[in-house]
């Protein structure tokens, strides 16, 4: 169907359903492993894991999955993780309770010298402690994925993680011990917090989430004031399970304003930088936009039209400082649709109209590059899908069509003591 | 760069270098002869030094200048002189590349020289070495004396064999270059600022160690003037303490003008193989060797404190930190004072000036000043320049002060546009729900000369709401700071329309 004449729900549902996809056709049945990207020999990355553990409710409610068949997938994920070797040896699955950033899909063990990752493991803990609130049902399978969730959620040392710093350090190696910075300024690692504050175990001390929100910087950029951070997916990954909307900690209640403002705000932030336009990049404009993390045409410089053009890789791209290298992270744009669907819808449509090469798949792709002439009027466009951008699509659109998973945490006990913990206040917290 | 015949060259650069010495050290200086005891012996004739020296002679007191090198100290002879100059002409080169961007085609042939770019440096160095020779010195009334010094007692200073008496001293001694602790680097040799305005051509291949100001901005400069450069630094992002957004821009383009950057990376060991050195850099669990042709440490500077006797005049210092002082810049022996590299944090020459004023009102005219009243900036001239003054955002939040940021982006200022130097921002924190300016950093090819207008404001206490009513000339990069203030305006607008 046309994308002109098609609803907005179902053309949500059609690119919701495409991305659920990704996780049905790149997954290891047998330990729940989900690959981080779909090029092959692509090694498994336990966000996308923690993503895949959170879209499996999401499917059984919109019907593209039996609940025991979900069922079935999320323990079979659990009992690998829980299963799978905890220890300092350098080819264990994790250490501490958190988990290596990548692992082989078959045997779960690390690859590529990969770091224990600690926003990677909050995310597949998310996943975990989103399948245990959904599957509440009395019977042998879901009882097993609410004590297997636990189990492992009070198996993670959170008070290790700082490695006896102020805030959590951003990882470990088991030759080299904790990476010697942490995490400063604004940055997706709000669950972060949330879950280590909320630990019934080895709970992180209050002080270390204002330890980490006092490097915070409000700023009003093209007349709008927000919590600024570069990339889009920083305003958006802690959202796909949290509902910041309403609620307030000291630095939101000081402003006035709240998270989920803040990532609208910082949406029509990407918008208005996408229309000035400044590097005068092809396609960009006020319905095509969104600059974040993602994968790029790679490290070269070329002249192009005259002008010399730098492009990166995988790259942590940014508005309005940059980098930018004309690169366009439509799954980003289409995550933010919670936050504005009066931009993210029409950006939709026009990724439909305008590129329909890309899209005819209903499935967006890492990056396009319409600057960088390629096999259409898209340009280059990254091969293949990552997990993390279809998981955060699937969320996304589901919190915006039901907020389904805003409403499974809400009723987490640890994400409200974490909550609590960091000092929010007000809102469904109330 | 146009070139000079190589012998005419020569015989200009000794005679730039005889004045130089003429000026800095003469050869056949005579100290004085001293008598009475001085209202004002200083130690250190370097900025702090020598404004202390004139400005002590022109209040009509005895003062003694005492240098045990060269008069002007780092900044002259080592520091931001010959390395402002040397930018200069490495910025130029890198600008001819955007020519193509302008409109002018790049005539072919244009080439580094870079024994005339060092020549010029020592040509620069001979005439600004003038307004502060030891002649003129002498003749506004300071007694100068070349030589070691150092302290007989609470009130006395020895110098190459004379003894000095004095009612107060200053010790501004100034600091040098601090060697890393690396395996074999002595051994292989190694360069600092103060080696490295004197050579006759780039090294092809140059590891820089470090990536603080100094390390950034020569390694930029050298990267331009064709050596293949590696900048290793420990930290995870160049310029700690900056704004995190201000060090992404400088590494970007750092990566743009082709140096190899290794952030996150220690230094751990250097040999020698050949006329090469081979040096093991560790970065987490990744090991890597590099080769190169010349190393340069830009770690940062220690202060002068040894040799100086400062026990038998009882003030109290650290290696690390210098010399001990109170707010009024007095050291732990009350009569002796100090200022500049030697006792700041903030190792900069404006540094040096500001606090040698203070100590002047303060030992010789019973002022109370106070070195925590200073509104400070400073400026790395990397291109494109990154200067702040006043508090970060973090140090606002730490004293628990509510703050807002007003961003504007070179992009969008117009007379940035025309000139094509876009990268960048100015970033202006006031104090939420006023309009008082805490800080900025500015981010612009300019950035050092934009600074000072927020300098002023901040110390004059004006707001940034009285900043949007001074009239900007238009088209001026400056003009970034009217639309900062334009945009608190327009806020006060929204507000006043709730």
């Amino acid at each position: 169907m046309s994308s002109t004449t098609e609803s907005d729900e179902a053309l949500l549902e059609r690119f919701q359903c495409a991305a659920f996809d990704y996780f049905l056709k790149n997954c290891n049945a047998a330990n729940g492993l989900i690959a981080d990207t779909s090029r092959a020999g692509a090694p498994s990355s336990i966000a996308v894991v923690g993503f895949a553990l959170s879209c499996y409710p999401v499917a059984v409610e919109r019907g593209w999955m039996a609940r025991a068949q979900a069922a079935a997938r999320t323990l079979s994920t659990l009992r690998f993780l829980w299963e799978s070797e905890q220890s300092e040896a350098g080819n264990a699955t994790g250490y501490k309770g958190f988990y290596y950033h990548f692992l082989d899909m078959q045997s779960g063990r690390r690859v590529w010298q990969s770091e224990l990752s600690l926003i990677d493991s909050t995310l597949l803990l998310a996943g975990v402690l989103t399948a245990s609130v959904y599957f509440e049902a009395d019977t042998r399978d879901e009882r097993e994925i609410r004590e297997l969730a636990a189990a492992l959620y009070r198996r993670v040392d959170w008070q290790w993680a700082l490695g006896g710093a102020a805030t959590v350090r951003q990882g470990w190696k088991p030759d080299f011990g904790f990476f010697h910075y942490g995490w400063e300024g604004y940055s997706e690692g709000a669950i972060l917090y949330v879950l280590g504050l909320a630990s019934p175990t080895h709970p992180l001390d209050p002080a270390s989430y204002g330890a980490w929100t006092s490097t915070y910087q409000w700023e009003n950029i093209y007349d709008c004031e927000f919590l600024y951070a570069g990339p889009l997916f920083i305003h958006q990954f802690s959202h796909a399970w949290l509902d910041f909307a309403g609620i307030q900690d000291e630095f939101m209640r000081e402003k006035g304003s709240d998270y989920f403002q803040n990532s609208r705000r910082a949406t029509y932030v990407q918008r208005e930088f996408a229309q000035r336009n400044p590097h005068d990049f092809k396609a960009y404009g006020a319905n095509c936009w969104g600059i974040s993390a993602n994968d790029g045409p790679g490290r070269k410089t070329l002249t192009l039209d005259h002008r010399e053009r730098r492009f990166f890789g995988y790259a942590a791209r940014g508005v309005p400082y940059g980098p930018d290298d004309g690169t366009i992270a439509p799954c980003a744009a289409l995550a933010s649709l919670p936050f504005a669907p009066q931009l993210v819808l029409p950006l939709l449509r026009l990724l439909c109209e305008q590129y329909p090469g890309m899209t005819q798949s209903s499935r967006l792709p890492g990056g396009f590059n319409p600057t960088l002439p390629g096999d259409g009027p898209q340009g280059w466009v990254s091969e293949g899908y990552f997990g993390l951008d279809q998981g955060l699509i699937v969320l996304m659109i589901e919190n915006y069509r039901s907020g389904l998973i805003w409403q499974l945490m809400r009723r987490c006990p640890h994400i409200v003591t974490g909550l609590r913990r960091a000092r929010f206040t007000g809102g469904w917290l109330t | 760069m146009a070139q000079m015949d190589s012998n005419a060259r020569a015989r200009q650069s000794e005679a730039d270098g005889t004045e130089l010495l003429a000026n800095v050290h003469p050869p056949q200086w005579r100290n004085p002869q001293p008598t009475a005891p001085y209202d004002l012996v200083v130690l250190g004739a370097g900025p702090a030094g020598l404004l202390a020296a004139r400005g002590a002679a022109t209040l009509g007191r005895t003062v003694a200048l005492i240098e045990r090198d060269l008069l002007g100290g780092n900044c002259l002879n080592v520091g931001c002189v010959p390395s402002k100059a040397l930018i200069r002409t490495s910025r130029l080169y890198a600008r001819m590349s955007d020519a193509q961007d302008l409109g002018v085609t790049r005539p072919d042939g244009i080439r580094i020289d870079v024994a005339t770019g060092m020549h010029r440096i020592q040509r620069l160095q001979a005439r600004l070495s003038r307004a502060d020779s030891a002649e003129r010195l002498r003749e506004h009334g300071v007694d100068v004396y070349f030589g070691a010094a150092g302290f007989a007692g609470p009130t006395r200073v020895t110098v190459a064999g004379a003894v000095l008496r004095f009612k107060k001293a200053l010790i501004a001694t100034g600091a040098r270059p601090m060697t890393p602790a690396i395996s074999g680097l002595v051994e292989a040799g190694y360069w600092t600022n103060e080696d490295v305005f004197k050579l006759a051509a780039v090294p092809q291949r140059l590891l820089v160690i470090g990536g603080g100001p100094l390390g950034c901005e020569l390694a930029q400069a050298f990267c331009r003037l064709g050596s293949h450069v590696i900048i290793a630094q420990d930290d995870p992002m160049f310029l700690p303490g900056e704004e995190r957004d201000a060090a992404q821009i400088l590494s970007d383009s750092l990566a743009r003008d082709g140096l190899e950057i290794h952030l996150n990376t220690q230094v751990v060991a250097v040999r020698r193989q050949g006329e090469q050195k081979v040096v093991d850099l560790v970065s987490d669990d990744n090991k890597v060797s590099v080769v190169v042709d010349e190393i340069l440490a830009g770690i940062g500077r220690e202060p002068n404190v040894d040799h100086l006797d400062l026990e038998a005049a009882h003030v109290e210092y650290e290696l690390t930190t210098g010399i001990r002082v109170n707010d009024f810049l007095q050291t732990t022996n009350p009569r002796i004072y100090a200022a500049g590299d030697v006792c700041l944090a903030h190792k900069f020459t404006h540094m040096a000036d500001a606090t040698a004023r203070i100590v002047l009102h303060n030992a010789l005219l019973r002022g109370r000043r106070r070195l925590s009243a200073l509104t400070v900036p400073w400026c790395t001239y990397t291109d494109p320049e990154i200067a702040h003054v006043g508090l970060y955002v973090r140090d606002a939040r730490e004293q628990g002060i509510a703050v807002k940021t007003f961003t504007v982006l070179m992009h969008d200022v117009d007379r940035a546009v025309t000139d094509g130097d876009e990268e960048g921002f100015l970033k202006i924190h006031v104090k939420e729900g006023s309009d008082e300016i805490l800080g900025a950093t500015i981010v612009a090819r300019h950035a050092g000369e934009m600074i000072n207008e927020l300098s002023l404001a901040i110390t004059a206490g004006i707001g940034l709401a009285e900043l949007g009513h001074v009239i900007h000339a238009y088209p001026t990069q400056a003009d970034a700071i009217k639309m900062a203030a334009d945009a608190y305006y327009r806020t006060q607008l929204k507000s006043a329309r709730r």
